[in-house]
């Protein structure tokens, strides 16, 4: 591979590039699905190519191959620097990248059980005893389940002469139960909804879900909800669950801080940010309890922005994005970082295959833990509602104005819940928001949430990211609009 | 426009190749031929009871443009063969985008130990023979062998076209070739081939945007500078944006509008999200659910369509009425879901193995005569708004949908539009939204962000729900 990495650098720089860097990528997936005890989905793929991406004339150029010959990645190369010269028919500027070591080094993450060696037969019959068990329960009309592993491997070279090789398995795994009556659809997952959890692990992932006990439970809660009081609309206490909280995460502090959004790179698609560069230490973002990092180390967990180097050959880091509630980083790149007076990349740089070009993207965005035990939280909330497990999220393209919706609730009164709570939603404005949380779980209650599906790019990236999150609480928050009538 | 009259590139022959060193990548389309042979050639490497071969090939370049400049500047070839065998009422998927002997031989023996893992269904059918096609032209060539330059000329010219204006221009410019073919063992082979053009701008001041975007199978039909215009004029004219109150509205929604929310709908229409009770049309089929003005095929031979002519089984697409007069009339079907439900397939299924059954892909909308000056006109008090984001479905059953308004959103009052307003949060039924509207417009082939492209009109509707307001 590191040939091919030499052949390509070489030929771009004889083609006229100043700066190259290349990915080798091989990506190994299986996917495996269960609908109402038959088997769905049982598919694998697998996938390898070389994307190279040179600054030519002060300007990007980035092509792809699946042709890895000598001939075929210097073809690549040279269209590459093509590409380039042709941005530079359209250019305001040079391109000024913060310096970097070089680096040569290995890195695989950890795991237990590699999941491409656990026998399909196993796979499958977890799946389909957890679909058994939710089509147990009365009311019960469609039962999904899924898992899903990949294994990737990526070859960087830069022509600065890093040389990283980095090995990732990563495995993801989720059970649903839905249920239609009386004209309406109710739907329970979990450990999450979109598909369940997903992290930088092995099989012993999958093995630490205890699916078949909680298959049951969601089963009988996707079938009670029908007859659950809707969630009122009205202004209130509101506790999210870890795994919605983590979505909160993701959106509107995540999204915000991508320096490409906020310098406009995204416009078009996936929006700009809230967040402009003149707001950085000095916006409260949040309340003083409030501390959020983007933290790519494995010291910070196994999660899907999970790393040892970026895809620029950056080493990961943790960057303080909100600390005792204030604003004070950003996600960047080489590109981008002189812009906010840092002399280095935060190693945010991601790409989702061999054929796309690497952008800005979160890494484990999280909010650290607070101080609070899950039972003292409930117990000292007089009138709340907790919401858990997302079912629909939208926010404006600034990143301000949000709306979630979660698939249960259950009102919380004098310290206790009381009752299930059906269709439940909350909306509101990103910094108010935040500067309404006044309580935060402890680290008993922390999980490092997957989000899989992260879309972002043109052409689309999907991206898997990090969130760490324990319940916490939020004061005077909308709730209900979302199924208000007027 | 800038459209392309490339002549052959001299430059990937041999003698150039020799004198400056590699060429630069070229598109390479494979023959009927050529896909013929790689098919074969897995068949030959498989003792399965049937096989079948998906090959796909996706050459495609996008320049990206963000403050007046070009920021990215992409292309891709990328070729995948996908194998799914049977064995004994069990069948499974493998794929590669590797297509030497070795790799060929190792996608069948995966697709093989995938399909053998798990219990026999009984449900499932031999692979369909050979079928008759109706052909459908989506090839240009101008598109296939734009340049990166061709696109970067047209970019410079929104670029500067900003600058002058005092504005900020973001966008892509993409061009591209797909490829498709689908062989098994039983004697069917597809294939298909279509070029595919797109040019998206957001313009941007420091309290206003405006957005357009075009997409179509032949470059020579989107017209870069004129979308720069439209977007530069809606920018211009929601400068300084008040804020109207939450509530019901009347709305005029552009065809991008409309196309981002009735693009939520289409799985509705699969036979099996109604036998899995997952669909809103579940109990539905019959009854007046939508106003007598609407009516919905799924017509991927509409010439303003694309796409292609059979589905993921290789059978041929059938033109179908999904919704008469406000009625949902008619569902689609795989070849699977067509036996379960005791219909006729109709050429809409996915490639097998899924969960998902079927979809109508290629939706048409029949239209109206209203322009959208005439309904703007015909507006005491409304809001006309260019296009939405982030939409969610937050009630599947009544279609509830969220999302915002975004890059062009006007005050509309006593007939005029009056101004830009502060983006909207939207909480709305589709099915009450097709119930309520007043006027369509001709319908065209629009484009947006949350939903494939599709043939709809711009729509007039009345009591639309807005929840909340954002800032700007």
């Amino acid at each position: 591979m590191w040939d091919l990495c030499t052949n390509s650098l070489d030929t771009a720089r004889l083609r006229g590039a100043s700066y190259g860097d290349v990915r080798v990528m091989h990506l190994r997936q299986r996917d495996l699905t269960t609908k109402n005890g038959r088997v769905g989905t049982l598919s694998q793929s697998e996938s390898i190519g070389l994307g190279i991406r040179v600054l030519a004339d002060g300007a990007w150029g980035f092509a792809s191959t699946d042709r890895l010959t000598r001939e075929g990645v210097a073809a690549c190369a040279a269209q590459a620097v093509s590409l380039a010269k042709a941005s530079a028919l359209a250019k305001r500027g040079e391109v000024v990248l913060a310096p970097e070591k070089v680096y040569v080094d290995s890195w695989q993450s950890p795991f237990r059980k590699d999941p491409f060696e656990i026998p399909l037969e196993t796979q499958l019959a977890l799946l389909l005893a957890a679909d058994a068990e939710m089509r147990r329960v009365r009311g019960v009309t469609l039962t999904e389940t899924d898992m899903q592993f990949r294994k990737i491997d990526s070859w960087f070279a830069s022509s600065i002469g890093s040389r990283i090789h980095q090995r990732k398995v990563i495995s993801g795994c989720g059970i649903a139960a839905t249920s239609f009556q009386d004209e309406e659809i109710q739907k329970r997952s979990y450990p999450n909804s979109f598909g369940g959890q997903h992290a930088l692990q092995g099989y012993e992932l999958v093995e630490s879900l205890d699916l078949l006990r909680n298959a049951a439970v969601i089963a009988e809660e996707a079938a009670a909800l029908h007859s659950a009081p809707q969630c009122p609309e009205k202004v209130g206490t509101l506790i999210l669950g870890g795994s919605q909280l983590g979505l909160q995460i993701h959106e509107s502090i995540g999204h915000p801080i991508e320096l490409d959004r906020v310098l406009g790179q995204e416009a078009n698609f996936a929006g700009t940010s809230f967040l402009t560069l003149d707001q950085l230490n000095k916006l409260k973002y949040a309340s003083t309890i409030v501390n959020v990092v983007a933290d790519a180390r494995l010291d910070h967990g196994q999660g899907l922005g999970t790393f040892a180097y970026d895809d620029e050959g950056v080493p990961a880091q943790c960057t303080d994005i909100i600390k005792n509630g204030e604003f004070c980083g950003y996600l960047s790149n080489r590109e981008t970082a002189h812009l906010i007076d840092l002399d280095r990349s935060s190693s945010t740089m991601r790409t989702e295959s061999w054929n796309r070009l690497p952008i800005i993207r979160m890494t484990n965005v999280s909010l650290l833990p607070g101080t609070w035990d899950y039972d003292d939280l409930i117990l000292d909330t007089q009138d709340g509602i907790l919401m858990e497990t997302n079912r629909s999220w939208s926010i404006d393209d600034r990143r301000y104005q949000f709306q979630f919706s979660t698939e249960i609730g259950w009102e919380i009164k004098g310290g206790k819940k009381v009752r299930m709570l059906k269709n439940p939603s909350y909306s509101g404005l990103t910094t108010e928001f935040w500067n309404s949380c006044d309580a935060i779980c402890k680290f008993d209650h922390w999980t490092l949430w997957g989000t899989p599906n992260c879309g972002k790019g043109q052409p689309m990236q999907t991206m898997g990211t990090g969130h760490g999150a324990s319940p916490a609480r939020f004061r005077n928050v909308k709730l209900g609009a979302a199924f208000a009538k007027s | 426009m800038t459209q392309s009259t490339r002549k052959p590139a001299k430059k990937n022959s041999a003698a150039a190749r020799k004198k400056s060193g590699p060429a630069v990548a070229s598109l390479h389309l494979l023959s009927d031929a050529e896909m013929h042979r790689i098919a074969e050639k897995i068949f030959k490497l498989s003792d399965a009871h049937e096989t079948e071969v998906e090959i796909g090939m996706v050459s495609d370049a996008l320049t990206r443009f963000a403050n007046n400049t070009i920021h990215q500047n992409v292309a891709e070839q990328v070729l995948t063969v996908s194998v799914r065998t049977v064995l004994d009422g069990r069948t499974a998927r493998a794929t590669t985008n590797k297509t030497d002997e070795e790799s060929l031989r190792r996608v069948v023996a995966a697709s093989k130990a995938l399909a053998r893992s798990q219990p026999r269904n009984p449900n499932l059918l031999p692979m369909p023979g050979p079928q008759k096609y109706t052909k459908v032209s989506r090839y240009f060539e101008n598109t296939a062998h734009a340049t990166p330059a061709d696109r970067a000329r047209a970019v410079a010219r929104v670029a500067d076209m900003a600058e002058k204006n005092k504005q900020t221009a973001a966008g892509i410019f993409t061009t591209g070739v797909t490829q498709s073919a689908i062989a098994n063992t039983n004697g069917l082979f597809a294939s298909h081939r279509q070029t595919r053009a797109e040019f998206s701008i957001t313009i941007l001041e420091s309290d206003s945007s405006g957005w357009a975007k075009a997409n179509a199978p032949d470059l020579s039909r989107m017209d870069p500078v004129a979308l720069a215009k439209s977007a530069s004029e809606k920018s211009a004219a929601s400068r300084k944006p008040g804020e109207a109150a939450p509530g019901k509205w009347t709305v005029i929604l552009e065809p991008a509008a409309v196309l981002d929310l009735v693009g939520f709908l289409f799985y509705d229409f699969a036979g099996t999200a109604v036998a899995d009770q997952r669909s809103c049309f579940n109990k539905r089929m019959g009854k007046h659910v939508m106003g007598e003005n609407i009516t919905l095929h799924d017509d991927v031979y509409h010439p303003l369509q694309s796409g292609l002519p059979f589905d993921g089984e290789g059978i041929p697409r059938q033109r179908v009425l999904l919704v008469d007069k406000g009625v949902p009339s008619n569902l689609v079907y795989s070849r699977a879901t067509a036996k379960k439900m005791k219909a006729k397939p109709t050429g809409h299924g996915f490639s097998l193995p899924n969960d998902y059954g079927e979809a109508p892909m290629n939706l048409v909308f029949s239209g109206g005569n209203s322009s959208v000056d005439e309904m703007v006109r015909s507006t005491e008090r409304g809001v006309l708004v260019t296009r939405l984001w982030y939409i969610r479905e937050v009630d599947p059953y009544e279609k509830v949908l969220t999302g915002m308004t975004r890059d062009g959103t006007f005050l509309v009052q006593n007939g005029r539009v009056a101004g830009g307003v502060r983006n909207f949060r939207f909480n709305q039924s589709i099915l009450e939204m097709l119930s309520n509207v007043e006027l369509l417009g001709p319908a065209v082939r629009a484009a947006g962000e949350e939903s494939f492209e599709m043939v709809v009109p711009p729509m007039k509707v009345r009591d639309f729900h807005f929840s909340e307001v954002t800032k700007f």
